[in-house]
């Protein structure tokens, strides 16, 4: 496995139609929001939990795909995958069993293990410890908090259910009010949607940090692959409708990069399209515009001139 | 004495952690010289060197935002791991998140911008060829591309950092509003801050200092010196 070569950046563009990409449960599991700006925010962590699963659905059981931090219930015991040894020469059985933790090897044999058996932990990183630090893997992979394009208004969706939870709600709602039969037992709930938002999400990825990991080409192509597609298999009452619409990956040729980021970023530029043309998202003309509800309603223009030397944009959607 | 170089970072958030508040985190004011140290080191380092801050300008008034995020409590046992080595087989070596799930909230700096002034010194382990000028020409050819070894972060890996060099005859950037916590009129006093972790003590490694913000720059005492106490 060789390990990447390139340094590259990456924009993420997701929309979601009614539904709640990333509650926030500080707000009563509202769709987060920027107070400042009212512009809604998914979070690093929510994104790269979709990425897990996803790999753990489309590499599930394979050797060097597992997945370190799970949701759910861990899949059939039986079902366990020998790996392949790493040493087969191992020398640590020889060894005392209690080693020193603090031993330099010890401790890079099993980051090295950890690296070579877990799909997030090389491209993520994790935190490991014995009591006394062990160090820490930090992944070539780093995303930033995915913002909307335009400020979003969430709403609020009472429904209800025709059912009580328990006996003593049933009995409360009976004696509470002398209404028909029909709203007996109803319970009333609350659902926040998003009625349409369009997020950008930065990625960087590091080639330095790959090849210490071994991230390799095809972990590349499976990152790429789970943030295309992830929303596909991460349906729920709650995510409404969710989907990539465009991953927009800038290839560095230099290991250190070519380019500063943030001016790859700038050439991506997002705005409306009003009867046709592209108008910037703050255009102060366009303030009578009804607000934005479909994906088409947006523009996404990137600015090809006068690209810096080394620098090759792959639109993998 | 090398020359000094200068580095303007911004982004959308940071949150440089108060030690004494790291399970709820909540970011300080301002960038601290380690954060600082770190943003310089994922652009340009080697054993040879050791980067040592003297300024840091603040650009952008102090403004703070919670955000509250799923997180899992405790850290990968390097000792399961290491018995699932011997045995050969991953079962049990997974870390179920929702068995223990903790919410916590970040007070985290919204929008923040700075200007990080620094020079290095060469270490004990600097061979023949480490020269002074060398290591300053590569940092800034770096951060003039946009290079780095990893994308810096403001404070921690989710709040990625923007970078570009301040040229030596540029003047440097100044924050628009010249407001009072900023330090513009009279010196805010900051309390103490965390200057930086000394990795090789035996305990008690982290090193504090006094940090004033005086006309909307934190000046950093030099290592030894006497304002840095454990």
């Amino acid at each position: 496995m060789t390990t990447i070569a390139n340094r590259y950046d990456f924009a993420l563009i997701f929309e979601v139609t009614n539904g709640n990409p990333n509650g926030d449960p500080d707000a009563g599991n509202l769709p987060r929001l920027d107070p400042e700006t009212n512009k809604g925010l998914v979070t690093d962590v929510s994104l790269k939990r979709k990425i897990r699963n996803y790999v753990d659905l489309a590499r599930h059981g394979q050797d060097g795909y597992h997945i370190y931090v799970e949701e759910g219930a861990i899949l059939n015991e039986k079902h366990r995958q020998a790996y392949k040894a790493l040493h087969p020469d191992d020398a640590k059985l020889d060894k005392a069993p209690k080693l020193n933790p603090r031993d330099d090897a010890e401790a890079h044999d099993l980051k090295a293990f950890m690296c070579a058996n877990f799909f997030d932990v090389r491209t993520f990183g994790a935190v490991m410890s014995t009591g006394i630090n062990c160090g820490q893997v930090k992944g070539p992979v780093q995303m930033s908090f995915a913002t909307s394009v335009e400020p979003i208004m969430p709403l609020e969706i009472s429904i209800t259910r025709m059912a009580a939870t328990n006996e003593a709600e049933k009995k409360q709602k009976a004696e509470g009010d002398d209404s028909s039969d029909r709203t007996d037992n109803r319970t009333m709930g609350r659902k926040h949607i998003v009625p349409y938002g369009l997020y950008v999400a930065h990625g960087f990825i590091s080639a330095k940090f790959a090849a210490q990991t071994g991230f390799s080409e095809a972990d590349l192509e499976l990152l790429f692959e789970a943030l295309a597609t992830m929303f596909e298999h991460d349906r729920s009452a709650a995510r409404g409708e969710m989907a990539s619409r465009k991953l927009i990956v800038f290839r560095h040729d230099n290991p250190l990069g070519n380019a500063p980021a943030h001016t790859l970023f700038e050439r991506v530029r997002i705005g409306r399209a009003i009867d046709g043309e592209f108008r910037a998202i703050d255009d102060r003309g366009i303030g009578n515009a009804p607000p934005a509800r479909k994906f088409s309603d947006y523009r996404i223009e990137i600015d090809r001139d006068n690209l810096p030397a080394g620098i090759e944009i792959i639109e993998k959607l | 004495m090398t020359y000094g170089i200068r580095l303007k970072v911004w982004g959308a958030h940071a949150c440089f952690t108060r030690p004494e508040m790291k399970v709820e985190r909540v970011s300080y004011d301002v960038m601290t010289p380690s954060a600082a140290r770190g943003i310089l080191e994922a652009i340009h380092w080697k054993p040879a060197i050791r980067w040592v801050i003297d300024e840091i300008h603040v650009l952008e008034p102090v403004r703070f935002q919670s955000i509250r995020r799923n997180e899992v409590g405790h850290k990968a046992p390097a000792g399961k791991i290491r018995s699932a080595m011997k045995r050969g087989d991953l079962g049990g070596l997974q870390l179920r998140v929702d068995e223990d799930r903790q919410q916590r909230a970040a007070t985290v700096l919204v929008r923040p911008a700075y200007m990080i002034a620094a020079h290095f010194e060469l270490t004990d382990k600097a061979g023949p060829d480490d020269t002074e000028g060398k290591h300053l020409d590569i940092f800034n050819r770096r951060a003039a591309r946009g290079q780095c070894f990893h994308q810096p972060c403001l404070g921690t890996r989710e709040f990625a950092a923007h970078f570009e060099p301040v040229p030596p005859d540029a003047t440097p950037p100044e924050p628009e509003e010249k407001s009072a916590d900023l330090g513009f009129g009279a010196p805010r006093d900051l309390g103490f801050m965390l200057w930086d972790i000394d990795h090789q003590a035996e305990s008690r490694p982290s090193l504090f200092f006094r940090a004033t913000l005086d006309n909307g720059v934190v000046r950093v005492p030099p290592p030894g010196s006497p304002e840095i106490r454990r």
